[in-house]
């Protein structure tokens, strides 16, 4: 696997009443994002388990983000703050390990906002791709 | 209850590095509720086990499980044969599971996951504080109901030091003065009183101090 | 047990017989060094000679290993000082406090400031264990109960001679609560203290409503109390002072003055800025000393100069108590 040909694979969890509607917002105004991300439906980013996150990195994830509501805007009152919390935890870990928790990252957005879904799509996926293949991902040779 | 917090990745990668099949072994009582080696802990230090492993091109056989109790013998033994199913066990319970699983499994080698930390309480989510250090005498009722054993720096008897500044200890700025506390208590319960006797030199010998305590009672014994 | 002082001796020490005398006292404090150099015992004990009633010996204070306080102690007394040795209750349970109570006494120390002490935390060994195994009261009730009732703390008794310290306590006026401070003041008394050294006085007039207090317990006809008073060394000391120690009450009006003192001296000339800071430190100590000599109860004052030792001579001079009275031996 050369550096320059490298696709990261590329884990996003969102919600279903914002980041995954600004998902859909992209699609409806023909915004395309890189094909490198695969989007993880959840009712809330409140469901997001830190375990869910070392798991995606355990099987191969580059990458990993989260897409919740905008904070104040949350369906579930502050499901997405605890999100935020744990992602923030999750990264600590991540350090810990060795994968690095810069390969992991928090972002808010609104239903509407479809070019800002494709933008961060975009901004993870060139981070992802200068870091490089995640350590994990490496040592198992995929 | 018993409050611990994880160990460092790093301390228990160094345990388990000679062994090739580990089982991290949660507990599913106090530190569970304090979050540092429940179910979910568990699985997650397996995870961060598997994965540093991995990137150091070492064995990935890191298996988990939880028990409700490492500390009552009926919870333990039933998992005699997936602990003999593995080279060594990362146990996430307090020193007290620690030290039951390491007593059934003689011939197992039995690491801690977790510092146990000390007794106390969630004073809101996120917040575990100190309350008490099993003294073994306990002298609540002289104190308004909080320890000056286990709350001030010194384990004053005769409260507060001169270094009670603001309700604060001076050890620590953000520690509220134990004897400030019981100062305010007793003064809202009307019994300021109780201050002024001399709180005489405490009998240590039920706390650490007289050696290993053990408590016998025929009624309970089968 | 009493807390009683009546003008009886019961020890005999110096600090004791010019107290019940009427004297008004003036004790010192040397801090040991960091080291086993001898020198520097007989190099500080050579600017309190003369000028102070006797000797506080700290005992590792802020926690910091420094020569013992019964080895120091027992130089002072080859040397013709009185000491005052200071105990705490952080690095020694109530077997090893004994046996150096019995030991001091044997070399000759008749005084015993009796203390909690630092916690380790500040020192240079915060990875210590400390002990509590007592606090500074029943540290007392302890010392009182080896000299009045012969007994160890566990009630055995002391046969042959018992150790008779004249036994010390110290008090922060300004530390929390205010309200409570002439009342644990009061516990110290019922435990068996007989004189109070105090924390630094800067803040007089609240000196002044915390003797009142203890005197309206009616604690002041019990204990003996030396104002604790020390000299600022600089503009830096005195903010330190002010804003990071706790339990230290120093008002603006101080931190002024020492920021006066050197107005009209340039920045550059550092020899002259520090002699101004140390000549208004040493004046503004003197001029403590005679304001809280005029507070009723007040029997002395304990000069803490520590590090600082030979200020003291021109401090005493300065609020006019020299000479220092002679006992016939």
């Amino acid at each position: 696997m050369s550096e320059t040909a490298f696709e990261p694979e590329i884990t996003a969890f969102v919600c279903q009443y914002c980041g995954d509607m600004a998902a859909d917002s992209a699609g409806w105004n023909r915004i395309s994002y890189p094909a490198n991300v695969k989007i993880v439906r959840l009712p809330c980013t409140g469901k997001v388990d830190v375990h869910h996150i070392l798991n995606a990195f355990e099987h191969g994830a580059d990458g990993v983000y989260v897409v919740a509501c905008p904070e104040g805007n949350c369906h579930h009152i502050n499901g997405n703050l605890s999100a935020k919390r744990r992602v923030k935890y999750a990264q600590s870990l991540l350090d810990e390990v060795g994968v690095g928790g810069n390969r992991l990252e928090m972002f808010h957005v609104t239903a509407a906002q479809g070019d800002e879904f494709a933008r961060i799509a975009a901004e993870m996926t060139e981070r992802i791709r200068a870091l490089g293949p995640s350590p994990v991902r490496r040592a198992m040779g995929k | 209850m018993i409050i611990a917090q994880r160990k460092p990745l790093e301390e228990i990668k160094e345990m388990v590095a000679s062994y090739e099949k580990v089982l991290v072994l949660g507990c599913g009582t106090c530190v569970a509720v304090c979050f540092a080696g429940g179910e979910k802990e568990a699985k997650l230090l397996a995870s961060e086990l598997r994965m540093a492993r991995q990137m150091e091109g070492k064995s990935t056989q890191i298996i988990e499980h939880t028990i409700q109790r490492q500390c009552e013998w009926e919870f333990i033994d039933p998992i005699k044969e997936l602990v003999a199913s593995v080279d060594a066990v990362v146990s996430t319970a307090c020193g007290i599971g620690v030290q039951g699983m390491a007593e059934r499994f003689e011939d197992k080698p039995i690491f801690p996951g977790v510092n146990t930390t000390f007794l106390g309480m969630p004073v809101q989510p996120g917040e575990f504080v100190e309350r008490c250090q099993a003294c073994g005498d306990c002298i609540l009722d002289l104190t308004g109901g909080i320890c000056p054993v286990a709350r001030c720096a010194k384990s004053l008897m005769n409260g507060p030091c001169g270094g009670s500044q603001n309700g604060k200890c001076e050890v620590n700025p953000e520690t509220p003065c134990a004897w400030q506390l019981i100062y305010d208590r007793l003064s809202k319960l009307g019994q300021l009183e109780r201050l002024l006797d001399v709180m005489p030199a405490k009998n240590w010998s039920t706390s650490r101090d007289g050696g290993l305590r053990k408590i016998i009672r025929e009624d309970l014994k089968l | 047990m009493s807390g009683d002082n009546g003008k009886e001796l019961v020890v005999g020490s110096k600090l004791e017989r010019l107290l019940k005398a009427g004297h008004f006292v003036v004790t010192g404090e040397l801090g040991p060094p960091q080291s086993a150099d001898r020198s520097v015992i007989e190099k500080k004990a050579s600017y309190l000679r003369d000028v102070v009633d006797a000797v506080n010996i700290t005992d590792n204070q802020t926690a910091v290993v420094r020569m013992c306080s019964m080895a120091v102690a027992k130089m002072l007394i080859d040397l013709g000082i009185e000491p005052i040795m200071q105990m705490t209750c952080r690095d020694r349970n109530r077997i090893a406090i004994q046996s150096d109570l019995l030991g001091a006494y044997a070399l000759g120390v008749r005084n015993l400031l009796c203390l909690t002490g630092d916690h380790q935390s500040f020192g240079n060994h915060p990875q210590a264990k400390n002990v509590h195994d007592l606090d500074s009261i029943t540290l007392i009730q302890m010392v009182r109960q080896m000299r009045d009732a012969k007994k160890f703390q566990c009630g055995e008794e002391i046969k042959g001679q018992e150790p008779r310290f004249f036994i010390g306590g110290a008090a922060n006026p300004f530390a929390d609560p205010f309200e409570f401070r002439p009342y644990r003041l009061g516990k110290k008394v019922k435990a068996g203290v007989e004189f109070i050294q105090t924390q630094l006085i800067f803040n007089v007039p609240k000196f002044r409503e915390f003797m009142k207090r203890c005197g309206d317990l009616g604690l002041l006809d019990k204990v003996y109390i030396l104002a604790g008073v020390g000299p600022i060394k600089s503009l830096a000391a005195a903010r330190y002072m002010a804003t990071s120690v706790p339990g230290m009450d120093v008002p603006q009006e101080y931190i002024d003055r020492m920021a006066n003192a050197v107005k009209s001296i340039p920045q550059e000339d550092k020899k002259a800025r520090r002699e101004a800071w140390e000549r208004e430190g040493i004046k503004i100590c003197a001029e403590i000393i005679q304001q809280v000599r005029e507070i009723p109860g007040v029997a002395g004052v304990h000069i803490m100069s520590i590090e600082w030792e030979s200020a003291v001579p021109e401090i005493v001079q300065q609020a006019g108590l020299l000479p220092r009275p002679k006992l016939d031996a």
